[in-house]
């Protein structure tokens, strides 16, 4: 993997179970999808069942932290884009449902497998990987090591996404 | 070398190698499914990609279901846009009204033993029912299948789930889905297939079947495969032409967990809100006020699940005062049986509100949307707040037997007392 570093301030995500089990639904609702699709109009959305306050105050760069089972439920990819539409570049989780894994694979969003129980909102956050993936918490500074991702997804996350993805090979390079 | 599960061997033959758990394969698939809920972001994934021609068409096929009929002009726009992309490719389309996509894979005869059906939703894992490795995928996942025919996957371990013993009177396959919901959380087969075996199996008729395949994602599960059996087969006879390759798991296979539920001493089981594998079982929940009940969706819309509710609500007198009773069969097959039958004719008598074959309120886009401080009791596979259109609605899922027990005197019932 191309070396990157990502910077931002941890948003904690708590709902009903303490941060486990945010469900796609929580992430943004099916009923939003019904009147657009389109990730600027839907990110003025994201948690409102959960957290209305979280739209109007999270800023591009911010990195979710949430517990385990993010992302459970639908496999709507709205819940992807929309999260991205506000400027979001990864998502931490102790684990995810896989659908929405592949949906940020798929799209650039990263999402990081680590411990997040030691993280509080408003933590400054650096994410890096080069041989293997960390999280720095600069402001406990701790440090996390979180799970790598295996090759293909590494091409698919280099590459941008799935859409640059075949754009550049036109199907699955294996 | 170990032997295989009936994943591993599935995924083998599609991807053209030795597939084992943990590997990550790129697979043929044999069919793809994409909803109006996810279709019309696959279309723009597709455009993006550059596509213009679609690898298959006779691979894919489209369903106009979660917004049916479209609720308002935004979803009749992307219904307009799934009929024009599936004309120019010439891809399959079931219309507004001909039902839920995962039942119609089922009833058409798409979903073949050891064969790999994906859909761009997460029920997809239905399939299962018939020996065929289904899952769900995102929408750029279907785009790429649009353009290339195949798609990747992690090749899951597998939890094998033995079932014993046999299902005393009212308790249903849904009770056990729920059960197995409770024993492993939310979260307990993430990533994983749960692989149904045991002596308990032959009994299963395939719409049960399909019951328990259905909610293996609510715990998490990648898929939730049965092997085959002529139950399977005589499903197929009329629907598919064959020859089927059913999968059988390898006696020296390798499983993570192995988990065993005895269905002699299982008794009829609720979710409470808001979460699936809050499960508790019914007489603990007995006199809980209900306004709405709620039968249909993909888990529990099938014809055997509306004789089983109206067998409860004839033996109890009917639907009480106050209380809403929504019908929403899984596909017009299904409600032109219950036509046939008189089944329709009596839930009508009843005062119910009868909804287009579909996905209906499921995931509250269209159909009855319960109101604020109501207490909805579901067929459905999912509670989540806000899931049927009002975070201010609470929702407790249940077999069809117990979700018509509640009917019956508005509150939620036994439906094992309903017929003393
Ligand atoms: S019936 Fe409900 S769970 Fe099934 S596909 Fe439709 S919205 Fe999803």
């Amino acid at each position: 993997m191309s070396a990157l570093e990502l910077r931002g301030c941890a948003r904690v995500i708590s709902g009903p179970r303490r941060g486990d089990d945010i469900n796609t639904d929580y992430i943004i609702t099916s009923r939003r999808k019904r009147e657009s699709l389109d990730p600027q109009v839907l990110r003025q959305y994201l948690f409102e069942e959960i957290d209305p306050a979280f739209a109007a105050s999270v800023a591009a760069g911010d990195i979710i932290v949430a517990g385990k089972n993010f992302g459970c439920g639908s496999a709507m990819e709205v819940a992807v884009t929309a999260v991205l539409g506000a400027g979001i570049r990864a998502v931490l989780a102790r684990s995810f449902s896989r659908t929405y894994y592949r949906n940020a694979i798929n799209n650039g969003l990263l999402p990081v497998i680590c411990d997040t129980q030691g993280i509080h909102e408003g933590d400054l956050l650096v994410i890096s990987h080069d041989a293997e993936m960390k999280v720095r918490n600069t402001t406990t500074n701790e440090t996390l090591t979180a799970d790598t991702l295996p090759q293909i997804m590494l091409d698919i996350f280099d590459a941008g996404g799935l859409v640059p993805y075949f754009r550049q090979h036109g199907d699955f390079r294996v | 070398m170990l032997g295989k599960t009936i994943s591993e061997k599935i995924l083998s033959v599609k991807s053209g190698r030795d597939a084992r758990a943990g590997d990550l394969v790129v697979c043929r698939v044999d069919c793809a499914l994409g909803t109006d809920g996810s279709t019309p972001m696959a279309l723009d994934y597709f455009d993006a990609m550059g596509g213009k021609r679609v690898f298959d068409p006779e691979r894919i096929v489209f369903c106009l279901d979660h917004y049916a009929p479209a609720p308002n002009r935004a979803t009749g726009l992307l219904h307009q846009r799934m009929r024009d992309f599936a004309a120019m490719h010439g891809i399959p389309l079931w219309e507004v009204g001909d039902g839920i996509g995962h039942q119609l894979i089922v009833e058409s005869g798409r979903a073949q033993p050891g064969s790999l059906v994906v859909g761009a939703d997460s029920h997809a894992v239905t399939y299962g029912a018939l020996n065929t490795f289904g899952t769900g995928i995102g929408s750029s996942d279907l785009a790429a299948i649009l353009m290339s025919g195949r798609i990747w996957l992690r090749v899951p371990e597998s939890i094998k789930v033995m079932l014993t013993g046999c299902l005393a009177e009212d308790v249903y396959p849904k009770d056990i889905a729920l059960a197995l919901a409770s024993e492993l959380g939310a979260d307990g087969a993430s990533y994983q297939a749960l692989e149904f075996s045991g002596p308990a199996l032959a009994a299963l008729d395939l719409e049960d079947r399909l019951v328990l395949s259905n909610l293996a994602v609510e715990m998490g599960a990648k898929n939730g495969i049965f092997p085959a059996d002529d139950k399977t087969l005589a499903y197929l006879r009329d629907r598919a032409s064959g020859p089927f390759h059913a999968v059988e798991a390898d006696p020296d296979a390798h499983y993570v967990r192995e988990i065993t539920l005895d269905l002699d001493s299982l008794v009829p089981q609720l979710a409470l809100p808001h979460q699936v594998d809050r499960v508790i079982e019914i007489r603990d929940a007995i006199g809980t006020p209900v306004q709405m009940v709620y039968l249909g969706t993909c888990t529990g819309g099938r014809v055997r699940d509306f004789h089983q509710a109206l067998a409860v609500l004839k033996a109890g007198g009917g639907v009480a005062h106050g209380v809403q009773l929504v019908v929403t069969p899984a596909s017009r097959s299904v409600l032109e049986t219950l036509t046939r039958d008189g089944t329709l004719a009596e839930f009508i008598s009843m005062g119910a509100v009868i909804v287009t074959p579909g996905c209906g309120s499921c995931c509250g886009t269209c159909g009855a949307i319960p109101g604020d401080g109501v207490n909805v009791i579901s067929t459905a596979n999912r509670n989540f707040k806000g899931r049927m259109g009002n975070s201010n609605a609470a929702i407790y899922l249940a077999s069809p037997a117990s979700c018509a027990a509640a009917a019956v005197s508005g509150k939620i019932a036994d439906p094992r007392e309903v017929h003393k």
